[in-house]
């Protein structure tokens, strides 16, 4: 789809010669690329799977995961990503206020999200329950911290195409761009969707 | 400052190590100062270093993968010549530190360092070209890979002299590569080297794969690709899929050892099992990686050589494909032994045996396209005849490993080492060196001497044959692989024939650098001036021997399989016409945030593993601020004018003349 839509708007800039496309294939490669990515969080989701109830003698899932703070948490990621498809939708009608307007909301809430988990981070080791705990804590800690990575690198992102729309406009460079952020900012709600139903709720159960 | 490197980490006390640090310090010293000599480092870097065409990268690739394949050989000739003395028990003069750091070094370097740059080295050099296309698909992304890799390469290479190499063996099997059971910094090295070298490999993928898909000339569906660009796609699509595995599976490594992870510990929950199944759910897809391209190299030659079109190109494809998915269910089969159950062990043994017939189809159709051709026995062709033979030779020794039981008394001894390089020379290197004489015209202008490519063939394939049977046989009566020292003296006389072959090989090898030589000094004798030497079948040909930068002044319009070939076959032949009227062609420009990003990646890597904590900051920042240059840099391509393109396409049409 979001291939579609540069198509649609590079089909005016288009000059008539026979090189190819270079937004769409950006877009392409992007996709590509998640699809990789996507198979390093598979890798670690089959590894926390294996070690999920390797404790030893440390604390369970049970003992340490509170799911009311993880839902807050998912609640921010989830509406970021509604933000960012309302960046995308005034990117489409060529309205860069509204463009930066919409980034800077998804980056406050993909904040909020990255401080939460910080936090829990942050109170799971002064408690003792840090990744060098047990195998399951390794695995839990480098699973969900890849992901937290995944979007600090995404809000690092964000910071960067704010400040090269506010300086550049919505241009032949900028507009694939935002549209691979965007595949990028919602792959990773998806991925933790995923995080939230098989390490929090299972493990909560 | 410097955090665990100090110059107690130089080991002066080993006179091979300092000897050979010596020699690559001399003749790195000659060749830099023959560059300096012949003010060529402007050249250099403006032609080669920052260079975004594919052309050139997929030359530097082969050019490092020769020279680490002399690195590589090194290691293996030393290890042959310590078992060729160590018997009954003697020590001979590999201390089993120092061999185990080479058997380690040597797995690592013929894989990642010689026959992966060889594979994507070709592969750049010749998948645009085939499918008419005038680059790849993400220019800047490719140099970045190709200087990624080039970092990984260093690491390995400056581990020789600064500290040491993993003693783990290529794939650094947990628990011993954790910190409790190499506490010292060789598996530090394996992994940033695989880290960043790996990391490269995964963008050449997505590079590759993006460009097969979206920029094929006009009328070239993807059933009228040539074989090799098939087999580079189908490889592409396991590098997206399998790299990844490795990427994770080493940072987890990597947690373990820098954060006291308890990913693949003994105590604590770890599963050193899982980091097996990881690995190898990565490795057994790697070792498709490497051989499917070669599947194409011989497909092209094939066909090229024998005048006809390859038997069964649609059964080739499929054949391929097939592979591809079948190789990501068969990674249980290197370790049987481990105890998942008699059913698991069932499953994973017969996917095992049943990947065998489409590369059984495969050996069929070469053998058919060969049948009722007019074989030209050329060198590439030499190579493809000793693959079919020794491959398939390989390919059964595998299916008898995939019988479960037999595994089992076979499992860890040197019938696995004769196996696996009864594939990988009689596969992936005969492979590359047929296509490295077949295309070598292709990027320099001139063929190879076929004298001196014949004797290094027949270098190979002797000394393969003396260097690896005796294996089969020494692994019967139970000689395991990785032994620094054997009690058994009744083994020594197949080793010593062993050491012999090796020997041969070297030969071989010695073959390929005089024939080099001979080639570039004989290169006016030998000028490819129509750019199609071997009367080919495939679009590369039908431009000139080395390509303008832009490959082709208009981009080629395409209605078969061999679509070249058929344009020749028209009536009246195939006359490369000067057009009348030229347009500027749209190129990425020259670019040094890769090297330089590259550069930074490598000080990274090296302050990671001496723990030198303000590098790492350096490193990384350093990375991302070229990062930043890049994404800000507008002025990121040109036009080279229509005037110029008509200035090289008429200097090709005068020479065209000459020639006729």
């Amino acid at each position: 789809m979001a291939t579609d839509t540069l198509k649609q708007h590079d089909a005016h800039a288009h000059d008539g010669h026979e090189h190819h496309d270079a937004g769409a294939m950006k877009v392409f490669g992007f996709w590509i690329y998640l699809m990789s990515d996507l198979v390093i969080f598979g890798t670690l989701f089959a590894t926390f799977g294996v070690l999920a109830t390797a404790t030893a003698g440390g604390p369970t899932s049970q003992e340490i995961f509170e799911l009311p703070f993880v839902l807050v948490e998912t609640f921010l990621l989830l509406i970021s990503s509604f933000t960012f498809g309302l960046a995308v939708l005034a990117q489409n009608a060529g309205d860069r206020g509204a463009v930066l307007k919409w980034l800077a909301v998804t980056f406050l809430l993909g904040f909020g999200f990255i401080a939460m988990e910080v936090y829990e981070f942050h109170h799971l080791i002064a408690e003792g329950y840090g990744p060098d705990r047990s195998a399951f804590l390794s695995a839990f800690f480098t699973l969900v911290g890849t992901h937290g990575l995944h979007v600090t690198f995404g809000l690092i992102w964000i910071a960067i195409m704010f400040f090269q729309i506010s300086k550049q406009g919505l241009d032949s460079v900028t507009k694939p761009r935002m549209l691979c952020l965007s595949l990028f900012w919602h792959f990773l709600d998806i991925v933790w969707i995923c995080v939230f139903s098989f390490v929090y709720l299972m493990g909560a159960m | 400052m410097f955090g665990k490197l100090s110059l107690d980490s130089i080991p002066y006390h080993e006179p091979i190590i300092m000897v050979t640090a010596a020699v690559i310090g001399i003749v790195g010293a000659l060749v830099l100062g023959l560059i300096t000599y012949y003010r060529k480092w402007g050249y250099l870097w403006t032609e080669w270093v920052t260079s975004i065409d594919h052309k050139k990268i997929g030359v530097m690739y082969f050019l490092v993968a020769l020279v680490m394949l002399i690195r590589g050989f090194a290691d293996a000739i030393m290890m042959r010549s310590q078992q060729a003395i160590a018997a009954g028990g003697a020590e001979g003069f590999l201390p089993p530190h120092h061999y185990d750091q080479i058997f380690t070094a040597h797995g690592v370097i013929m894989i990642f360092f010689v026959a992966m740059p060889m594979v994507i080295g070709l592969m750049n050099l010749v998948v645009p070209l085939q499918i008419g296309a005038r680059d790849v698909a993400f220019p800047f992304m490719n140099n970045l890979s190709f200087w990624l890799f080039a970092a990984g390469m260093i690491l390995v290479n400056v581990s020789l002299v600064v500290g040491e190499f993993a003693k783990t063996g290529w794939l650094a099997y947990a628990p011993l590569s954790e910190l409790q059971y190499s506490p010292d910094v060789g598996v530090d090295y394996w992994i940033w080297a695989l880290q960043l070298s790996g990391i490269g490999t995964t963008l050449t993928g997505i590079n590759f794969f993006v460009t097969i898909l979206k920029m094929r000339t006009q009328g070239m569906t993807l059933f009228r690709m040539p074989i090799f660009t098939w087999t580079a796609l189908c490889t592409n699509v396991l590098i997206i899929l399998s790299f990844p595995i490795l990427t994770a599976t080493i940072a987890m490594l990597t947690l373990d050892r820098y954060l006291g992870m308890h990913f693949f510990t003994n105590d604590m929950g770890g599963s050193q099992m899982m980091y097996v199944n990881l690995i190898w759910a990565w490795g057994h897809p790697e070792v498709y990686i490497l051989i499917l391209p070669a599947f194409g190299v011989f497909s092209e030659v094939i066909a090229t050589f024998t005048k006809k079109r390859l038997f069964g190109y649609k059964t080739m494809v499929w054949a391929t494909a097939a592979i591809t998915v079948l190789s990501f269910i068969v990674w249980l089969h290197h370790f049987f032994t481990m105890g998942a159950g008699a059913n698991v062990n069932a499953f994973f043994g017969i996917m095992t045996m049943i990947i065998a017939i489409p590369t059984g189809v495969k050996i069929f159709n070469w053998l058919f396209t060969m049948y009722r051709g007019r074989i030209q026995f050329t060198t590439p062709v030499l190579w493809t005849i000793g693959f079919i033979i020794t491959f398939t030779l390989g390919g059964m020794t595998g299916v008898m490993l995939a019988v479960p039981g037999a595994n089992f008394v076979l499992h860890n001894s040197l019938f696995v080492i004769a196996h696996f390089h009864n594939v990988i020379i009689g596969g992936v290197v005969f492979g590359m060196m047929a296509g490295l004489s077949y295309w070598f015209p292709k990027a320099f202008g001139f063929t190879l001497s076929e004298k001196w490519g014949k004797r290094s063939f027949w270098c190979w394939l002797i000394g393969f044959y003396m260097a690896f049977m005796p294996l089969y046989a020494l692994s019967f009566f139970g000689a395991m692989r990785r032994m620094q020292s054997y009690e058994q003296s009744e083994w020594q006389p197949l080793m010593i024939v062993a050491w012999v072959g090796a020997v041969i090989i070297a030969a071989g090898i010695a073959c390929m650098v005089i024939q080099l030589i001979v080639s570039i000094r004989d290169r006016e004798k030998n000028r490819d001036l129509t750019g199609d030497p071997w009367d080919g079948r495939t679009l590369e040909w039908s431009t000139s021997s080395p390509p303008p930068n832009y490959n082709f002044a208009y981009l080629p319009k395409v209605d078969s399989i061999d679509s070249y070939w058929e344009m020749k076959q028209q009536p009246g032949g195939f006359k490369r016409e000067l057009a009348t009227k030229f347009e500027d062609v749209h190129m990425p420009k020259n670019t040094a945030e890769g090297p330089i990003m590259s550069l930074f990646s490598l000080f990274f890597g090296f302050a990671l593993i001496w723990h030198i904590w303000w590098l790492v900051g350096l490193g990384a920042i350093g990375m991302f601020v070229t990062f930043m240059f890049r994404i800000f840099n507008k002025d990121t391509d040109y036009h080279v004018s229509a005037a110029e393109v008509e200035e090289t396409e008429r200097e090709y049409h005068k020479r065209l003349e000459m020639q006729a």
